[in-house]
């Protein structure tokens, strides 16, 4: 049966659905996973800068230049064409989590130190003045602070690598954008597909910025008033 | 208590200190006056080691700052500081910032902590303010629990840098109030203060530092009113 209203067939989303579907959950899960990842990987290289020590610095300092520097996709396909297989032999979805996670890594680290360096230097002296150790102040004192204040840029990086892992599609990962051309290539229908791919996409980053909307106000509670 | 030799630091070009040298002892509380830019929070800042001094010594309690053999942190926890900005921590409760040293550098048990806040709090004067946050209350208030959390760690000696500079008009006394309840009860204590007023009140010796180093000392009558070096007098006429 074909359902048209205007010139759109309904009846091919009516079809493909259930594909669709699958691909945006793939898509979730690469962006989650890499972000999970990207997260841990970012608060370690912010410590590496923090260490004031020069080498650790030197490296985190050629890492975000890197990967800062040359494109998204760029990176997806020398992890998985060029690194990887020098390594051993990993199906594609392991590139494309290495390769997100390690590019998220990079700007989450630098969102991580802009906050730690964004809490005044009295907080760390007051811990400090107390007899704490620098961990202690850190865990205690000064990460707590940083952690709210990073909330609403991480956001971002969370949104922009929910759309950025559309990329590794190139390498054949069944992601949303893959079902996308697999439906507009098999159905020869370009504007139903694509369509519905963006919608999709859509949904889920508005989903996404309001669910940070509501923790960042949840945790800037008791920071009202700070100076 | 606290015994500085020839203390010097310098940040880059700028010498700050230049030949500090002088004897805190137990339960005496030295004031340090001065122009700004004479030194006195890096002096201050020295004795806990929150800069670094470029050369000379400072003992604590017996202590060198500068043997590797010390536990800066272990001073630390003997030598309470009150800064200028209060420098509470403000994602925690007022109960919460007093009690977190203890329970983590003091391994104290947590409901003890809380115990001891509470009654430090009183102490204070501030006993209803312990679930309140730090930006719910005005700068004397946050400024007494700064000194609670201090005295949480049980210090024997306590830093003021500047208690009082950052308050309204209307709130100093407050916090001079608590400070001069710690003298009472015998606190050994360095300020950085000018309220003059206070100074002669508590004071048992006045320090006058200027362009890093001390140019006149003295109990409080003698050197407010009959200064020696006319650098000292210069400084007095101005904010006396």
């Amino acid at each position: 049966m074909i359902i048209t209203l205007g010139s759109i067939r309904y009846d091919i989303l009516i079809d493909y659905y259930p594909l669709l579907l699958k691909g945006a959950i793939t898509t979730i899960k690469f962006s989650l996973i890499s972000v999970v990842i990207g997260t841990i990987l970012g608060l370690f290289l912010c410590f590496l800068y923090l260490s004031n020590l020069k080498l650790p610095k030197f490296i985190y300092t050629v890492y975000i230049t890197v990967f800062r520097g040359t494109p998204s996709l760029v990176q997806i396909l020398i992890f998985h064409f060029a690194v990887l297989p020098s390594i051993g032999v990993f199906p594609a979805a392991v590139s494309g989590i290495v390769a997100l996670s390690f590019n998220s890594g990079a700007y989450i680290s630098e969102i991580f130190r802009a906050g730690i360096m964004s809490v005044e230097r009295g907080q760390m002296e007051a811990a400090r003045s107390l007899g704490m150790t620098y961990n202690q102040a850190m865990r205690y004192v000064i990460l707590p602070q940083a952690f709210k204040r990073v909330i609403p840029p991480l956001g971002n990086v969370f949104i922009s690598m929910l759309k950025n892992s559309s990329l590794v599609s190139i390498i054949s990962i069944q992601d949303l954008t893959y079902t996308g051309s697999l439906i507009s290539e098999s159905t020869l229908r370009v504007w139903e597909a694509w369509l519905a791919v963006a919608l999709l996409y859509l949904i889920m980053t508005l989903f996404l910025s309001w669910g940070l909307r509501r923790l960042e106000s949840s945790m800037t509670k008791s920071e009202k008033g700070e100076k | 208590m606290i015994r500085i030799i020839n203390l010097h630091k310098s940040f880059g070009n700028l010498k700050v200190l230049n030949g500090v040298s002088c004897h805190i002892k137990e339960k005496e509380v030295v004031v340090i006056i001065g122009p700004s830019g004479s030194g006195k929070s890096t002096l201050l800042r020295c004795i806990n080691k929150l800069e670094d001094p470029t050369s000379g010594e400072i003992i604590v309690d017996d202590m060198s700052l500068h043997s590797s053999s010390v536990n800066i942190n272990k001073i630390r926890a003997e030598v309470g500081m009150v800064f200028q900005q209060f420098n509470l921590f403000p994602h925690k409760t007022v109960l919460e910032n007093i009690a977190l040293a203890p329970i983590k550098v003091r391994k104290m048990f947590t409901e003890k902590a809380y115990r001891t806040a509470v009654q430090l709090l009183e102490k204070v004067g501030l006993e209803d303010k312990a679930n309140a946050y730090p930006y719910q209350l005005s700068g004397g208030q946050q400024q007494r629990v700064a000194i609670a959390r201090a005295l949480a760690m049980q210090p024997k000696i306590m830093l003021f840098d500047e208690p009082t500079s950052a308050l309204d008009p209307e709130m100093i006394g407050e916090v001079l109030a608590v400070i001069r309840q710690l003298a009472q009860e015998g606190m050994t204590m360095v300020v950085v203060s000018h309220e003059m007023g206070f100074v002669r009140e508590v004071g048992d010796r006045v320090v006058f530092l200027e362009k890093g180093v001390i140019v006149e000392e003295g109990m409080p009558e003698e050197l407010f009113g009959n200064p020696r070096h006319e650098r000292t007098k210069l400084f007095l006429s101005k904010i006396l």
